[in-house]
């Protein structure tokens, strides 16, 4: 699929016009219209569609709220009421980039489990997954910096906690910390600079994603048995196949979101925080927004000294830990083959693992003592275990299922067994031979 | 090409050299303002002090006072709490050292070290605990001096951590009494 032929051809004169200039109608034709996308691509390869729309919905949203909000510890609180009660539509231009903010998240989640499950990172596709781990780290310091913006008590809290991560390096830590902040706490230094991040950080997240889509068209899409494409009848076109399918992906997805804005806006935040700021006063219980929960349980998993780093850096290192690990998936897993389809032994640990993983954020949300840190500190162990261990020992030691020679034998297969659609239905075009 | 040419290091190599150290040292001194906007400004480092007037604080009573965007408890403490901050044994401590500005950065924790000569019923402390930034509650506590609900650390009654995650003592700021009723911090 890599750059291929282009199969555009400029009809009006305008078009040849731009054609010799400027060939960007050729690069969306190319791009999304005849692209060629494997055949049996499911639902879970809706979900890039679905966070492009939610990043664009994120800085639409947020570009109309910040012509309201004022970053200064005496108006921000203030100035997010004034939008909720005040400004013109402020409640659901704040409810969806709250919520949306969460969204994203869910999505992103889909996203990387699909490219776990799948094995979507394996070579040519190591760029392209690095580049979506990029992608969710600045997510991750984008979200995190919003939340503080209202300057309620979790986002001071939070912000204290999380900057306090950095304190907890050898020797430069107070320093480093004193950057972030502008100050020796979290104060009008801390929350003005971080306005100015969160309204920067959207616009690299779009830029990587441009180099996310560039390698992704270079490699083509992986698929769900993780066969490359061999033939032209492994593929369909991307119009209308993947964009009426990504479109009804969006809708059902919409839906839901839909659901929590006008519904529930306040299912997924802290009461705390609508609270105004107390710099003098701790919450009793300091919980992170839903999306980082499993590192937070990570982090306060580690009550131990590990030889000279103390529990403090120990807890920093490894929730960084988890983080990198991620990054470095393509290399840890040793299997030639791709899909969990075929790998019997990954699949169950794989699913392990998202047991893991929901159990870590449950942990995250419950106060750190009793038998909550030992359960914390096994889930961590495990979380770890999966990648230094599992990945890298499932592919030397599992005997993997008969990989069909090529996707459409695979799609074929399938639907005999299944009894299958009567040869040409227009409703599934996958299966047709 | 002359014979000269192929001498090494030539004339040519040195320009070459110099020319990218001055590039590097130049985007270094171009880069470091940006750097050094984030520090804390002149505005916040004014604040670096306050005076308190304590006349009023009877054994047992505290107040807190804001010094660097940080709360600063002063403790009256009682004869008890005195006593029973003697009584520790520097063992029993997980962090042996006094964390006090104005020792030396090796002074034990003794109850003295944790507060200044000849004022040993008053604690200056900023009360923040030492694991993530949270602020603990005052006389509370199985040692009955802090208790951080956050994370479950537990400090005595000199602001010693005795139990939990944190990792260190609470700090004691650089400060001094200007008179019998006043201290000056930071």
């Amino acid at each position: 699929m890599s750059e291929g032929h282009s199969t555009y051809t400029p009809k009006t004169g305008i078009e040849r016009w731009f054609d010799a200039r400027l060939p960007l109608p050729r690069l969306v034709y190319d791009s999304f219209i005849a692209y060629p996308v494997p055949r049996n691509l499911n639902y879970a390869w809706t979900f890039g569609g679905i966070l492009a729309i939610m990043l664009v919905s994120q800085i639409i949203t947020g570009i109309v709220l910040a012509m309201h909000y004022a970053a200064d510890t005496s108006l921000a609180f203030d100035s997010v009421e004034k939008i909720m009660r005040d400004v013109n539509s402020g409640w659901l231009l704040r409810y969806l980039h709250a919520t949306g903010a969460s969204f994203f998240f869910v999505a992103v989640y889909v996203h990387i489990f699909r490219g776990l499950y799948y094995g979507s990172y394996k070579a040519p596709r190591e760029l392209l997954w690095i580049l979506g781990c990029i992608i969710y780290l600045l997510m991750m310091a984008t979200a995190f910096m919003g939340y503080v913006l209202p300057w309620g008590q979790m986002s001071f809290w939070g912000a204290t906690v999380i900057t306090g991560f950095f304190s907890a390096i050898p020797l430069v830590g107070e320093w480093i910390q004193q950057l972030l902040l502008g100050g020796f706490a979290v104060d009008n230094p801390t929350l003005n600079r971080f306005f100015s991040l969160h309204y920067l950080l959207p616009f690299m997240i779009a830029g990587v994603v441009v180099l996310h889509v560039w390698a992704l068209h270079v490699v083509g899409q992986s698929n769900p048995t993780g066969i490359e494409v061999k033939s032209k009848t492994d593929t369909v076109a991307f119009t209308p196949y993947a964009t009426i399918k990504d479109a009804f992906g969006m809708i059902v997805f919409l839906f839901f979101f839909a659901y929590f804005v006008f519904y529930i806006p306040n299912f997924l935040m802290a009461p705390d925080n609508y609270i105004v700021a107390n710099p003098l006063k701790t919450p009793a219980h300091i919980v992170p927004e839903w999306y980082f929960l499993p590192f937070y349980a990570i982090l306060r998993a580690i009550t131990f000294n590990i030889g000279p780093i103390n529990s403090k850096l120990g807890g920093v290192i490894c929730m960084f830990g988890a983080i990198v690990m991620l990054f470095l998936v393509p290399w840890l897993d040793t299997s030639k083959v791709r899909s969990a389809v075929y790998r019997p032994w990954y699949k169950l640990f794989f699913w392990l693992f998202v047991a893991d993983a929901i159990l870590l954020g449950w942990l995250g949300s419950q106060p750190a003592e009793g038998s909550y840190v030992f359960m914390a500190q096994m889930a961590t162990l495990f979380y770890f275990a999966f990648f230094l261990v599992a990945l890298p020992v499932l592919g030397l030691i599992e005997t993997p299922r008969r990989l069909p020679n090529s996707i459409t034998e695979a799609v074929l297969e399938k639907n005999k067994g299944g009894g299958g659609h009567p040869a040409g239905a227009t409703a599934a075009p996958e299966t047709k031979g | 090409m002359s014979a000269t040419d192929t001498q090494d290091p030539n004339r040519r190599d040195f320009l070459y050299v110099a020319t990218g150290m001055a590039t590097v040292v130049g985007a270094g001194a171009f880069a470091w303002p940006f750097i050094d906007q984030m520090r804390p400004d002149a505005s916040t480092l004014a604040l670096a002090s306050v005076e308190v007037d304590v006349a009023s604080l009877t054994p047992g009573m505290s107040l807190i006072v804001k010094w660097r965007g940080k709360p600063v408890v002063v403790r009256n403490r009682t004869e008890q709490e005195m006593k029973d901050g003697e009584a520790v044994k520097l063992t029993d401590l997980k962090d042996p050292i006094a964390r006090n500005a104005n020792l030396p950065a090796d002074a034990p924790a003794t109850d003295a070290n944790r507060t200044t000569p000849g004022k040993e019923a008053w604690m200056v402390m900023v009360q923040v605990c030492t694991h993530l930034g949270c602020i603990p509650l005052g006389q509370e506590g199985d040692f009955g001096g802090w208790f951080c609900p956050c994370h479950g650390s537990v400090y005595d009654t000199a602001g010693r951590i005795r139990k939990g995650p944190a990792p260190e003592n609470m700090a004691v700021p650089v400060f001094k009494f200007i008179s019998d009723t006043k201290i000056l911090i930071g």
